[in-house]
């Protein structure tokens, strides 16, 4: 088959309608001839992957957002006021500001013709500074091979017109790939239509440049950020364009660390005050 | 209890329409006696007036009290279903097997069925009350009659005492209630019959002999799923063949079904890897110098490892190819069933027996008999002309005179002269010229049975007129001339105005959606009934709490009833599947068992402070049947529910995917002793279908130190 044409494409991971059932991970691993970690029992909720690492370039995110009122849900729009079982299928953001990118030493990580970024197995030294350079702790070492892994966006099978496994295995079509362009006029679209039918929370994320510059791999998701551990878009820039707000967060954060350990060392004196006088 | 149930056995044959008038045609031999009807629904005794008044005690707060749903819930959702009540708007109801693996499953999916007729959803694009098989193919399982009760195309069993094809179509094809009654299916009943035992028995059958009825077996006993462990468990028993269902883990009550099997002769496991039913004897707690049973394992090929069909619940059949050829010695289960059948054959020609007639009489027309190729079954299921020698096109040609043949005749036209048409794969790739309606029907993907129709009951789709009920949704339409949309479920070219237009339900004796069913061995009007074990009486009849017909195998064995009381068992458990599982066999998967690694229960974070149990901490659930021990996995998502007024009862979650078999019970031998989720379910079964009641039993919980 035809490659795809070299323009940038990407991800549209639409939460939304993530039914939670890993298939992404499975094929992703079945394609890239991953083995897996040895499987561990997590139960964090029904996530037992963990995190994104060298074996796992998909990973689904379950997030029980159940108040208190016996789990029974009084809204009749599930996911729409903070009640719901969110699911989420993490993967590199491919972004247009790739710190991995920009610490790697060796060039090893590229950006492909498709906009991706790549690591190149055969430059890649180990020298593992990308893996501490990605914000959203994408990037695992291997340690067979002595080099740095992620989602390749299924290079291979772009170079031959087959769309990333990730995406072709998808029952519900939560994930989505095709042309940038492509994709964020179908997130407006899917936006819009959530947030008429009253899922207010809804946002994009990575949709534009407010994100790290783009994300060529961007989500729809059912609340904020944070809820899918990302960083929010304040804080989602590389920290030498952005020096002297990152300074200052810095600074601010320092502070309300100082005030809160005193407060803490205050209450907690008091407590101890309390249980002698017991 | 003993005494609701003879009521309730003795009240059947009371369960029927009020008749008047004269009789209408039937088959020979047979009245068929006109249904009373009242157009104006006013009649105390109309069916809907009596449905009205049983329904009227599901208030909303009887609804909660036996349900434990908020009032409020309960009445927001009963506005939003009502609502779908209007001709512009459509519901469909899906559900997943689960509904049915209760004491009163077949109820419960009628009770939806009677709803969605109520609301006018049936036969509508959109509508309808669809089930979600556990499998890919269960829907083709059981159109070509995996259960015992059925011959392919849902045609009854032979029942004993019916020595003609007229005694079996007299007692089995439904009768015509009302002159506008088409009764498609009880019209046709004997050309579907005579047409399956021509292609069975091509020439031996013959009308000299009644077409070789006498051939059919006419069992006398309930041959369904737990029949067969009861039977064995009776030692009644010799042998079991088990193809591609491993009864240990499937339960119910897996203790009781390996005993069962240790009292067999002989067992045969058909599975492509190791079952917990192939290794019963090694199962843990279990002393394998006691055991006898002589078990042979046969490998076979998984479905990635051969052709033929997929039938999904909208019962399009789909083709597939072998996607890898079979490994090692696995041979498909239709080659081993092939060359067993070849060996008995020779047997019975060898050494004779007591009926050889049967077994030597079956035509097997392939090019190897002992390996038939899949496709070579789906052309004899699709049947033949036996005068042309054409494939046959329509079920609506077969004849009851010996000269067509029919495999199934629901897939009549599946398989014809321009080939194999479930291979069709014209999809969305082009929606313009795939799906001319818009409706999404793509009638060139696959083939849908019957007669590749996508909506049943699609005449209910349009108005008495033959207009759409709306018009953005149509099924089918009468342009004056002809129907048109959908292949229709109603003569092509009848006109709605025409005063002996036929009824709707052209497969119902009645010609109308059966509001009222006296088929259902636990009652005409669905009923709720408690679970047999239950936390709470019944709140609408505690003295009859649970339903007085389910079948208590235990208890007509005469051995022992094991249900469990809440004094006991305070909460009430539920098994259910995992996405990241495909029932037993993934175990064998390392992908997928690094999902979902490991056997746990979910239970609710209330009930997980009361026990000092948090996740992963191990815990031991028991039964009156056993106990699994498991990790524990605590959630919000699992509410106390509060019954009856102001009882709470807590509710313990049981995925069922882990045994001592596979590749984490292999990495974990200390902790998958007790893994098997059905070690815990009551052998009990819905009356009609005997499902178990894998959805609702009582169990405790407690940590283990």
């Amino acid at each position: 088959m035809a490659a795809f044409q070299e323009r940038p494409v990407g991800f549209f991971t639409d939460t939304s309608i993530c039914i939670g059932c890993k298939a992404c991970e499975v094929a992703c691993k079945e394609w890239n001839q991953l083995e897996g970690n040895k499987p561990e029992l997590l139960l964090d909720s029904f996530d037992n992957t963990g995190q994104l690492d060298a074996q796992n370039w998909r990973h689904v995110q379950f997030i029980e957002q159940i108040p208190d009122n016996n789990g029974v849900v009084m809204n009749p729009t599930p996911i729409a006021g903070g009640q719901a079982w969110l699911m989420m299928s993490d993967v590199c953001k491919h972004c247009q500001n790739a710190s991995c990118l920009e610490v790697c030493p060796t060039n090893a990580i590229v950006r492909t013709e498709y906009d991706s970024v790549f690591i190149q197995q055969d430059v890649c030294n180990g020298c593992r500074d990308c893996i501490s350079a990605c914000p959203y702790g994408v990037i695992g070492f291997n340690e067979k091979t002595g080099t740095a892994h992620k989602c390749t966006l299924c290079y291979d099978r772009l170079q031959n017109g087959l769309q990333p496994a990730c995406a072709k295995a998808c029952p519900t079509e939560s994930i989505k790939f095709g042309y940038l362009d492509d994709l964020q006029a179908a997130a407006d679209k899917r936006l819009a239509a959530l947030q008429t039918a009253g899922y207010k929370k809804a946002q994009l994320y990575g949709r534009d440049a407010k994100v790290y510059g783009g994300l060529n791999a961007f989500f729809l998701l059912m609340d904020e950020p944070e809820v899918y551990k990302l960083p929010s878009a304040q804080n989602a820039t590389l920290p030498s364009r952005n020096n002297l707000a990152g300074y200052a967060g810095g600074f601010v954060t320092a502070v309300v660390g100082l005030v809160a350990g005193v407060l803490a060392f205050r209450s907690q004196r008091m407590n101890e005050k309390t249980d002698a006088t017991r | 209890m003993d005494r609701a149930r003879q009521l309730y056995v003795q009240g059947r044959s009371t369960w029927g329409y009020e008749t008047e008038g004269a009789p209408l045609d039937g088959p020979p031999g047979t009245t068929q006696a006109r249904a009373k009807r009242d157009p104006t629904l006013q009649h105390p005794r109309s069916v809907f007036q009596l449905l009205k008044s049983h329904y009227s005690r599901y208030t909303p707060e009887m609804v909660s009290s036996i349900t434990g749903i908020p009032v409020q819930q309960f009445n927001d959702v009963a506005k939003i279903v009502g609502e779908m009540g209007k001709p512009d708007k459509v519901m469909t109801i899906v559900y997943a097997v689960g509904l049915t693996h209760h004491t009163t499953g077949g109820q419960l999916i009628r009770s939806g069925a009677v709803l969605q007729l109520l609301l006018g959803n049936m036969g509508r694009p959109g509508g309808g009350m669809n089930a979600e098989r556990g499998h890919a193919n269960i829907q083709g399982n059981t159109d070509h009659a995996i259960s015992w009760d059925i011959l392919p195309g849902y045609l009854r069993i032979p029942a004993p005492g019916q020595k003609s094809l007229d005694d079996y179509v007299a007692a089995s094809a439904a009768k015509k209630s009302d002159p506008n009654s088409w009764n498609f299916f009880g019209t046709n009943y004997r050309n579907f019959t005579v047409s399956l035992l021509k292609g069975w028995y091509r020439g031996v059958a013959t009308t000299s002999n009644d077409f070789a009825f006498h051939f059919l077996p006419k069992p006398a006993t309930n041959s369904s799923w737990m029949s067969i462990f009861d039977q064995a468990l009776k030692g009644k028993m010799e042998g079991v063949i088990l193809s591609g269902m491993t009864a240990t883990s499937i339960g119910p009550d897996t203790n009781q079904v390996m005993q069962a099997l240790s009292n067999l002769k002989w067992l045969v496991v058909m599975d492509p890897l190791p079952t917990t039913s192939s290794e019963f004897w090694r199962a843990p707690g279990m002393d394998p110098a006691k055991i006898n049973t002589e078990v042979f394992m046969l490998p076979t090929t998984h479905w990635i490892e051969k052709d033929g069909s997929f039938v999904n619940s909208g019962r399009w059949s789909q083709w597939k190819e072998q996607v890898i050829p079979p490994e090692g010695e696995a041979r498909h289960d239709h080659w081993i069933m092939a060359d067993l059948f070849d060996r008995v054959k020779t047997l019975y020609r060898q050494s004779g027996g007591k009926f050889p007639d049967p077994i030597l009489a079956m035509t097997l027309d392939y090019n190897d008999p002992k390996k038939p190729e899949l496709a070579e079954i789906a052309k004899e299921i699709n049947g033949k002309d036996l005068l042309t020698g054409s494939q046959m096109t329509s079920f609506a040609n077969l004849k009851a005179d010996g000269t067509t043949t029919a495999g199934d005749w629901i897939y009549v036209g599946s398989f014809t002269d321009a080939g194999n048409l479930m291979k069709r794969r014209n999809g969305v790739q082009d929606p313009a010229k795939n799906d001319p309606t818009g409706m999404g029907f793509y009638p060139t993907w696959a083939w849908s049975w019957p007669a590749n129709r996508r909506v049943l009951y699609n005449r209910a789709s349009a108005d008495l007129d033959g207009k759409p009920w709306d018009a953005k949704r149509p099924g089918i339409q009468w342009n004056g001339t002809t129907w048109t949309g959908d292949v229709p479920d109603y003569p092509a070219t009848m006109n709605p105005k025409d005063p002996a237009a036929w009824l709707p339900f052209i497969m119902n004796g009645e010609g109308t959606g059966r509001l009222f069913s006296s088929s259902m061995l636990d009652g005409p009007i669905p009923e709720h009934y408690e679970p047999i074990e239950a936390p709470i009486p019944n709140p609408l009849h505690p003295a009859q709490s649970e339903d007085p017909v389910a079948f208590l195998y235990d208890q007509a064995a005469g051995r022992p009833n094991r249900f469990g009381k809440v004094d006991k068992y305070p909460y009430i458990a539920t098994s259910y599947r995992l996405t990241e599982h495909e029932h037993y066999v993934t175990q064998h998967v390392p992908l997928l068992v690094g999902l979902q690694p490991q056997a746990f229960v979910e239970l609710p974070e209330e009930l997980a402070k009361e026990k000092g149990i948090r996740t992963g901490d191990r815990v031991r659930v028991t039964s009156e049947r056993g106990k699994i021990e498991v990790a524990a996995a605590v959630t919000k998502r699992l509410g106390p529910l509060t019954l009856a007024g102001n009882t709470k009862v807590y509710h313990i979650g049981i995925p069922i995917h882990w045994g001592f078999i596979g590749v984490s019970a292999e990495q974990n031998p200390d902790k998958s002793k007790y893994w098997l989720a059905n070690a815990l379910t009551p052998f009990v079964g819905d009356v009609g279908a005997r499902t178990p009641e894998f959805k609702a039993f009582l169990v405790n919980i407690e940590k283990i130190d």
